[in-house]
């Protein structure tokens, strides 16, 4: 037995020297002419996606008025679904993604293992982007953030009544008033799970599920249904879907407990079996340009890595939230536990 | 006449088709059905971690207690669908064909009508009725009387709430039997019985029900069946409601990485249930012999409501609306306002959902063709495959031909996620990469829908006589060609009425497809899907406003259609 630490150690040792060894980004690229006129000839990018739908398509429409010859066809679906969707793909050689993005960090780790990303870093992202939001290894880069946070009706909840805490969600008060969405489904839910397990332990869950919560499955839904009056408090889902609201008009208030708010990183990435390769390299490069990001942030409400990009006023900014970060690491091992126990509390 | 005996030789030495057009069909049928279940029960048999044979599949299915749960839910939720189907149809299937309710024509139409709309919108339009806060009816009743935000009259995010939106789009299977078996008992049995000094409900309880008994039971099965084996409104309600039925659960086994052994060994109990279902509704049925037994004696009599008119209107007509009339209301309503709880007044009203599924969202377009071109090619596909199989089988030309019959109407005991699940394993590996094209779904669809195509050629059949066809071959045609300028002419209603139901079952189908679909083959349903777990029912309501119109559009033009003979037999019927 006393041998086991130094295989630890060694195989430490032997992994940073790989890692280090691998890690050599290919070169930052710039988007010449002649990449442009390939991606043309091309003429198509297939974008899986977890953003919600309008932002996604919305961004592809940013796209389109840049290079009208490129069509963006936007795959949207859950982080996890999406993620099951191309495991499905590349596990039985069906390539049809170009570009791919998920809310939770921990597929990409997966994605990087088996091999199925082109590496590649956008000029833009070797500029700009901070050092650990981006792959070592130029594979994938983080292209969005943002937070699953509690929100309630403002209308209908007086805000001196509002939870202020994480604990505050157990008061019998707000039994059957409360939505959620599915860490089986979301990338968002699966990561802010995991952190707040690891904040509040498994018998917080357990006596949220006693509290009549309604059930969904992707982390956009829980503040559109909201805004339908359907409950008037969420306990999870996304930042930029209640901001998107907000700016419509509807009265949705977000609260930010001083023990922390999840945070979820999405990457984006190039697939290695892209069928159409240059106009994947542009639309990623497109991904992390000030003006994408910007619209990111001004219409999809979420957070970006760029340092340029300008927050909409009203907003907190996110150097004054207390965030939760979860690691991709820790979290792969813990995934099927987090399900089972997660039905044994919740049902489903 | 001798050359036309010389010439009769000769083509049907040449030209007889029917041994090579049995064997292609009995291997295709083969392949669609048996090939899908022989890699169901191999992959039952496989362990998830490793790959090796394993029997821990199955003794999950008796020790992990969230199948044993979604398996308990799954048969109570069928059993009570199946008892509010026939509670509800049975007295409205006798009052629209026994009684002289005013409007029953119609009443019959609308129900029949009501086929094509797919659970799953059912069970969205009733999310946007009757959700516990957002749900129209319960603001009206907070409003009306004044109560407290919070207080509702119904939800439907519960297990009575799922039972009942099932229920209300499969009762039609139930209503459409039983009318029909009591449009065939003769008349002068009950008037037997009247003479004999029966009174009106003397006879209903002791011949006419009696009579229809059968078609009731097969009715509540079918509707049992339908509803264990549904996955879009369990997916839709239960999930909110915080329960797995059994195809949701199987579903879940998908999320990567996929347990595909444990996912195959929880179908096969589903597919073992079918088939014991489907035996007990046949020897039900097999006994109907007798309610025919009379023939056409005599027109049904109608019986005269007489003050009870109104009673039965009011029923009736609650029945629609529950069914019909406000889902439709609903939908309508959510496509053209923000959102779902607003009232509708100037500042509501949008074309926003409409402007983004048109235009904006770029999976429409083709999810649109995708739909319409398969519900084309299966519709056509099967209703050819299904003409020929009960030629062969009902005419008996050949000897085996039976089995080919019961090759057709074996997929009717695969329900639709074990489908999806057996043609997963079967398509999506290096030997067949179908996976990721259309024509994995065509597959499908055609096998899921070649039972009901097969049921309905062959009842046709039945009522043509061999004489004609004798006929033709008498004259030196060759076996095919007689079914082509002979038979198929004769049955153009059957057939097209065959191919429009075959259709409309492509159209609303879920379960398999959302196994099978990738980005490049998207259908509309499973966008609908899609758009429901990221809460934009706006656009839901528009995409299944644009199905609904799609399909009544085709399936009435199928109908008119001259080469296939619509007007003429509209003329005639």
């Amino acid at each position: 037995m006393w041998n086991r630490p130094i295989t630890a150690a060694l195989l430490a040792v032997g992994m940073m020297a790989s890692s280090s060894a691998m890690a050599e980004a290919p070169a930052p690229y710039q988007v010449t002419p002649e990449l442009e006129a390939a991606a043309k000839a091309e003429g198509k990018v297939v974008f899986y996606t977890a953003t919600d739908v309008t932002v996604a398509e919305k961004l592809a429409e940013l796209f389109k008025t840049k290079y009208p010859e490129i069509t963006v066809q936007v795959e949207r679906a859950g982080s996890e679904r999406v993620f099951q969707r191309i495991g499905q793909e590349y596990s039985t050689g069906i390539y049809n993604a170009d570009v791919i993005e998920t809310s939770d960090a921990v597929h990409f780790a997966y994605f990087k293992r088996e091999g199925w990303l082109e590496p590649m870093v956008p000029q833009e992202v070797a500029d700009k982007w901070p050092a650990d939001e981006r792959d070592p290894d130029g594979n994938f880069a983080a292209y969005r953030a943002h937070l699953s946070v509690i929100a309630y009706r403002s209308d209908l909840l007086p805000d001196a009544e509002a939870p202020k805490t994480w604990e505050d969600l157990l008061d019998p008060r707000f039994k059957g008033k409360m939505v959620k969405a599915h860490p089986g489904y979301s990338g968002t839910v699966m990561t802010a799970t995991f952190a707040l397990t690891s904040l509040l332990g498994w018998d917080y869950f357990e006596k949220l599920g006693t509290q009549d919560v309604m059930q969904v499955q992707s982390s956009t839904e829980p503040p559109k249904k909201l805004a339908q009056g359907e409950r008037v408090l969420e306990v999870d889902g996304n930042e930029y879907n209640v901001f998107r609201l907000q700016d419509e008009g509807v009265p949705i208030k977000i609260v930010y407990p001083e023990a922390g708010t999840p945070l979820a990183v999405g990457n984006a990435a190039v697939l290695a079996h892209a069928p159409n390769p240059n106009a994947a390299k542009l639309f990623y490069s497109f991904l992390f340009s000030l003006e994408a990001q910007q619209l990111n942030s001004d219409f999809g409400g979420l957070r970006s890595f760029h340092p340029d990009v300008k927050e909409k006023e009203g907003r907190l900014p996110i150097s004054q939230i207390k965030l939760l970060h979860s690691d991709p690491a820790q979290l792969e091992p813990e995934i099927l536990t987090i399900k089972s126990n997660y039905e044994k509390y919740f049902g489903t | 006449m001798t050359s036309i005996a010389l010439n009769e030789g000769a083509q049907r030495r040449g030209i007889d088709l029917s041994w090579p057009t049995f064997a292609l069909l009995t291997v295709v049928l083969s392949i669609l059905v048996i090939l899908p279940l022989f890699w169901l029960i191999y992959y039952s048999f496989r362990s998830d971690a490793g790959g090796g044979a394993t029997l821990d599949n199955f003794a999950a299915l008796v020790t992990d207690p969230a199948l044993v749960r979604a398996y308990a839910l799954a048969i109570g939720m069928a059993l009570g669908v199946g008892a509010l189907a026939c509670l509800v149809a049975t007295p409205m299937a006798w009052l629209v064909a026994r009684t002289d309710l005013p409007g029953r024509r119609h009443i019959r139409m609308l129900v029949t009508a009501s086929f094509v709309t797919p659970p799953f919108l059912g069970a969205i339009a009733y999310e946007i009725i009757a959700a516990p806060n957002s749900g129209i009816v319960n603001i009206i009743y907070r409003y009306v009387f004044g109560l407290e935000p919070g207080a509702y009259l119904v939800n439907i995010y519960t297990f009575t709430g799922l039972v009942f939106a099932i229920a209300c789009f499969t009762f039609p299977y139930v209503f459409t039997l039983v009318a029909n078996a009591l449009d065939r008992v003769p008349a002068d049995l009950e008037d037997a019985s009247s003479i004999l000094g029966g009174r009106a409900l003397t006879t209903l309880r002791k011949v006419t029900i009696p009579m229809v008994l059968p078609a009731i039971l097969a009715g509540t099965l079918i509707a049992v069946l339908q509803a264990l084996t549904m996955f879009g409104s369990p997916a839709i309600l239960a999930l909110p409601a915080g329960f797995h039925v059994i195809t949701t659960k199987i579903w879940s086994l998908f999320q990567f990485p996929p347990r595909l052994g444990l996912a195959a060994a929880s179908a096969l109990p589903l597919l073992v249930i079918t088939m014991l279902l489907l035996r007990a509704q046949k020897s039900i049925l097999g006994r109907r012999g007798y309610t025919v037994l009379g023939g056409k004696s005599g027109t049904p009599r109608l019986t005269s409501l007489g003050p009870w008119k109104w009673a039965a209107m009011a029923f009736v007509y609650g029945v629609l609306c529950l069914t019909i009339f406000f889902p439709y209301a609903a939908l309508i309503k959510t496509a053209f306002t923000v959102t779902v709880g607003d009232p509708i007044n100037f500042d509501t009203l949008t074309l926003r959902h409409w402007n983004f599924v048109l235009f904006d969202f770029s999976a429409t377009r083709m999810a649109l063709y995708n739909t319409i071109l398969l519900g084309f090619l299966t519709a056509t596909v099967v209703t050819a495959i299904a003409l020929v199989v009960s030629y062969l089988a009902i005419r008996k030309t050949i000897p085996g031909a039976k089995y080919l019959g019961f090759l057709a109407t074996a997929p009717v005991a695969i329900p639709g996620i074990v489908l999806g699940v057996g043609l997963f394993l079967s398509y999506a590996n290096p030997t067949f990469q179908l996976y990721g094209t259309l024509w994995i779904l065509l597959i499908a669809f055609m096998t899921i829908e070649l039972p009901a195509g097969y049921q309905q050629m062959s009842s046709a059949f039945a009522g043509v006589h061999p004489e004609l066809e004798e006929a033709g071959r008498i004259l030196g045609a060759s076996r095919l060609r007689t079914l082509w300028e002979i038979t198929a002419p004769l049955l153009r209603t059957s057939v097209v009425a065959s191919w429009c139901f075959v259709f409309v079952g492509t159209i609303r189908e879920l379960s398999a497809t959302i196994l099978l679909t990738t980005a490049n083959t998207k259908l509309v349903s499973v966008i609908i899907y899609d758009l429901n777990e990221s809460g934009d029912l706006g656009a839901i309501c528009v995409l299944g406003i644009l199905l609904l119109v799609a399909s009544f559009a085709v399936v009435f033009a199928a109908n008119r259609v001259p080469v296939l003979g619509g007007a003429q037999m509209n003329a005639r019927g």
